[in-house]
């Protein structure tokens, strides 16, 4: 699934990202490649954006651009 | 001394790493309080340097940009890309790089060492934030990762100060030499993948042999806090009570400081007058240059406190949270969530809310957010509205208890946000179109406010400031002083008389412009007197209301809105009509809320976007803006049978 689409409070591990696309390229700079775990952690108070945590940081972006990350889904609640 | 020598004597050091890593703060700390902030030729992006004694000599340590990696997406990265590779389109040519490596953030921090160690320029890997790595009980070898990278690694804490002289050692240490990419590291950029991912192997083998993390996780704390401060409600609350303190920060803990700094000018000017011969050069010195400078330094405190207020915000990392609870609402504009704090800060003055644009990273979203700033009513246009309300809906109503005034001056506030909105949607898909960029944003943990910091921030800021008004602002001041002044004619020769004020004003160049423009402004309902208020207000909004005062005979002194209000009802045409009506007043706010009337803002938009083309746009765009709103603000009104 994407990423995109993990709801609050839980999280993944990253299976792919399309790091040909300019955002896609950007978050794997950041350290959204494969093998890492991310968890969601809330969404702003629009909606948008989604704030996130990896490799021991927390990350803010649009859900636009959390849908080029694909996840694997883990059990409700782990932690990063 | 030599050329050869003095480089040797004095090497330049480049200051490199990820926003947020604590770079700004070690640099503080290695060169003091005193910097030199210059551009980058042709660019827009900032250079601080300053020295920094390392050994028996000292180095010119140059800041570079925050950046995440040396794929350049933004202007400063590719700066700081050019800069770090050494290469030949590079403004400086580093003879060692400080790296800057948050231990709490350690792998996505030495993705960007990880191509800094592919360039031959020396590295010293500045291991910051070790307080904080070792409250939470993770441990670091610092030998095996120095060996794993190749280059030397010297904890620091900019704080304390602990660690600054390994630093200067290290560096010293290594100046000369060429780092080379680590075995490690090459083999994994041959394996699979993007490079992207094979530097992260790299990383995670790294820290893996290097580092024991405890498996406790360390943001609790800033999520605890974030459980509020970007709650969907508490978040937005309190976000809401925070630019409130500001705002009255802004404009009544200033009014002290701003009387005492009016009131002083008005003492030099008196003293100046006193102890100048009578004649021309008092005149120049008093009215034209005191009264010009003092009349924008006086906004050095509304400055000051708003800077105090955005570095402490910056600096405990509540800023970036504010532009996550907002980019929604501002990305529906295209604007990023960013903007929204230069844009409140323009309601008390533009020029502090555009120097504060400068959070915002892409270029367009900028240019855009400094080219809408300026629409939001700032204190210099509350003399201008206060004035004609008191002249023309003074004590006036609405459903019987709500003041007329309050109501229309609320409506010139929305009606410069409205006009803001437009501007921005327009432009953000005409001149400023752009892709939106990506909004990735780290949120880093809060952290106490650097007290050097915020002092060395708000220092550079205030002395912009001050540095504006004392070269650009002086000369606008002498030119307008002059046009209002020449030519002399006979009735200025009996100083003292009003009626001489106000003749001499008619007959000086800026009175001829007024009658020049007088068939322009027509349309809008004005007469060749407002054209010579509007033409002195161009240099900054207030002066409409002084300039009205001489021009009515009710002498200089601005603070007596009364008499001047009187004297504007009872104005009457050759017609025998009333030169001003309510109709002429709001036509006269909307065209205030709308016009670039403010030569400071047009200096400082030229001095951030490095040309001409911006302020001259920005010129251009809201007047005609302000002309065309006035003129139906006051057709449309006789329109629908108001006078």
């Amino acid at each position: 699934m994407r990423l995109s689409d993990l709801p609050a409070g839980s999280s993944g591990i990253v299976t792919a990202v399309d790091d040909g696309s300019r955002v896609g390229r950007r978050l794997s700079e950041l350290g959204v490649v494969p093998g890492v775990k991310i968890a969601v952690i809330k969404h702003a108070p629009f909606g948008d954006p989604v704030e996130i945590r990896l490799l021991r940081y927390n990350l803010a972006l649009r859900k636009e651009e959390a849908a080029v990350v694909q996840i694997d889904p883990e059990s409700t609640n782990g932690r990063s | 001394m030599d050329g050869a020598n003095s480089q040797k004597a004095s090497p330049v050091i480049a200051l490199a790493g990820n926003p947020n890593a604590g770079k700004t703060t070690l640099f503080n700390a290695l060169t003091g309080l005193r910097h030199k902030v210059a551009n980058y030729p042709g660019v827009t992006v900032e250079r601080r340097s300053g020295r920094w004694g390392i050994g028996e000599g000292s180095a010119e340590l140059i800041d570079l940009p925050g950046l995440y990696s040396l794929d350049a997406t933004s202007m400063d990265e590719e700066i700081a890309r050019d800069v770090l590779r050494g290469s030949a389109e590079s403004p400086v040519r580093p003879d060692a790089i400080v790296a800057v490596v948050d231990a709490t953030n350690l792998e996505r921090n030495l993705y960007l060492i990880t191509q800094i160690i592919e360039y031959e320029t020396p590295v010293v890997v500045a291991l910051t934030m070790m307080d904080l790595f070792e409250e939470q009980g993770h441990v670091v070898d610092l030998a095996s990762l120095a060996a794993g990278l190749g280059v030397p690694v010297v904890p620091v804490d900019s704080r304390k100060g602990t660690g600054i002289a390994e630093l200067g050692e290290a560096v010293s240490s290594v100046l000369g030499n060429k780092t080379g990419v680590p075995n490690g590291l090459a083999a994994e950029l041959a394996g699979e993948g993007s490079d992207v991912f094979g530097r992260y192997r790299f990383i995670s083998g790294l820290v893996q042999s290097a580092v024991k993390h405890n498996d406790l996780d360390a943001h609790r704390f800033s999520d605890r806090i974030d459980s509020i401060l970007t709650h969907k409600v508490w978040g937005l609350l309190v976000l809401f009570g925070i630019l409130l303190l500001v705002f009255q920060a802004i404009f009544s803990w200033a009014t002290l400081p701003m009387d005492l700094l009016e009131a002083g000018f008005g003492a030099l000017g008196e003293g100046a007058r006193s102890v100048l011969p009578e004649g021309m050069l008092a005149d120049l010195v008093v009215d034209g240059i005191i009264a010009g400078v003092g009349g924008i330094l006086v906004f050095l405190p509304q400055i000051i406190l708003l800077f105090v207020f955005i570095s402490i915000l910056e600096d405990t990392g509540y800023m970036s949270r504010a532009a996550f609870l907002l980019d929604r609402l501002m990305s529906r504009i295209g604007l990023h969530g960013k903007a929204f704090l230069p844009l409140i800060s323009s309601f008390a003055c533009a020029i502090p809310g555009i120097m504060a644009t400068r959070t915002i990273e892409d270029r367009r979203d900028r240019l855009a957010t400094i080219m809408i700033a300026p629409l939001m009513s700032c204190s210099a246009r509350l003399p201008v509205y206060v004035l004609m309300i008191a002249a023309f809906f003074g004590g006036q109503t609405v459903f019987g208890f709500v003041s007329l005034g309050a109501v229309i001056m609320l409506g010139m506030y929305l009606l410069g946000i409205v006009a803001a909105i437009v501007v921005a949607f327009i432009l953000k898909r005409t001149v400023l179109k752009s892709p939106t960029p990506p909004f990735m944003m780290e949120l880093p943990p809060y952290r106490m406010p650097s007290f050097r910091t915020v002092l060395a921030n708000v220092l550079e800021r205030a002395g912009l400031f001050v540095r504006r008004a004392g070269t650009v602002i002086l000369a606008i001041s002498i030119i307008l002083w002059a046009l209002a002044y020449f030519p002399r004619s006979d009735a200025a020769a009996e100083p003292g008389s009003e009626t001489a004020a106000s003749t001499q004003l008619e007959n000086s160049f800026a009175g001829r412009l007024g009658h020049a423009i007088e068939p322009v402004i027509e349309p809008l309902g004005y007469d060749w007197k407002i054209g010579v208020a509007l033409i002195a207000s161009f240099a900054a909004r207030e002066v409409l209301v002084s300039t009205l005062s001489i021009l009515y005979n009710v002498g200089g002194d601005a603070e007596e809105t009364g008499g001047l209000a009187s004297a504007l009802r009872d104005a009457k045409r050759a017609d025998g009509l009333p030169v001003w009506t309510p109709l002429t007043s709001i036509s006269l706010m909307v065209f205030f809320v709308l016009a670039m009337q403010c030569m400071s803002t047009v200096a400082i938009v030229r001095r951030e976007t490095n040309s001409w083309r911006w302020p001259l746009f920005m010129v251009v765009y809201m007047t005609l803006l302000a002309y065309l709103g006035a003129f139906v603000a006051y057709q449309g009104g006789r329109l629908l049978g108001f006078t």
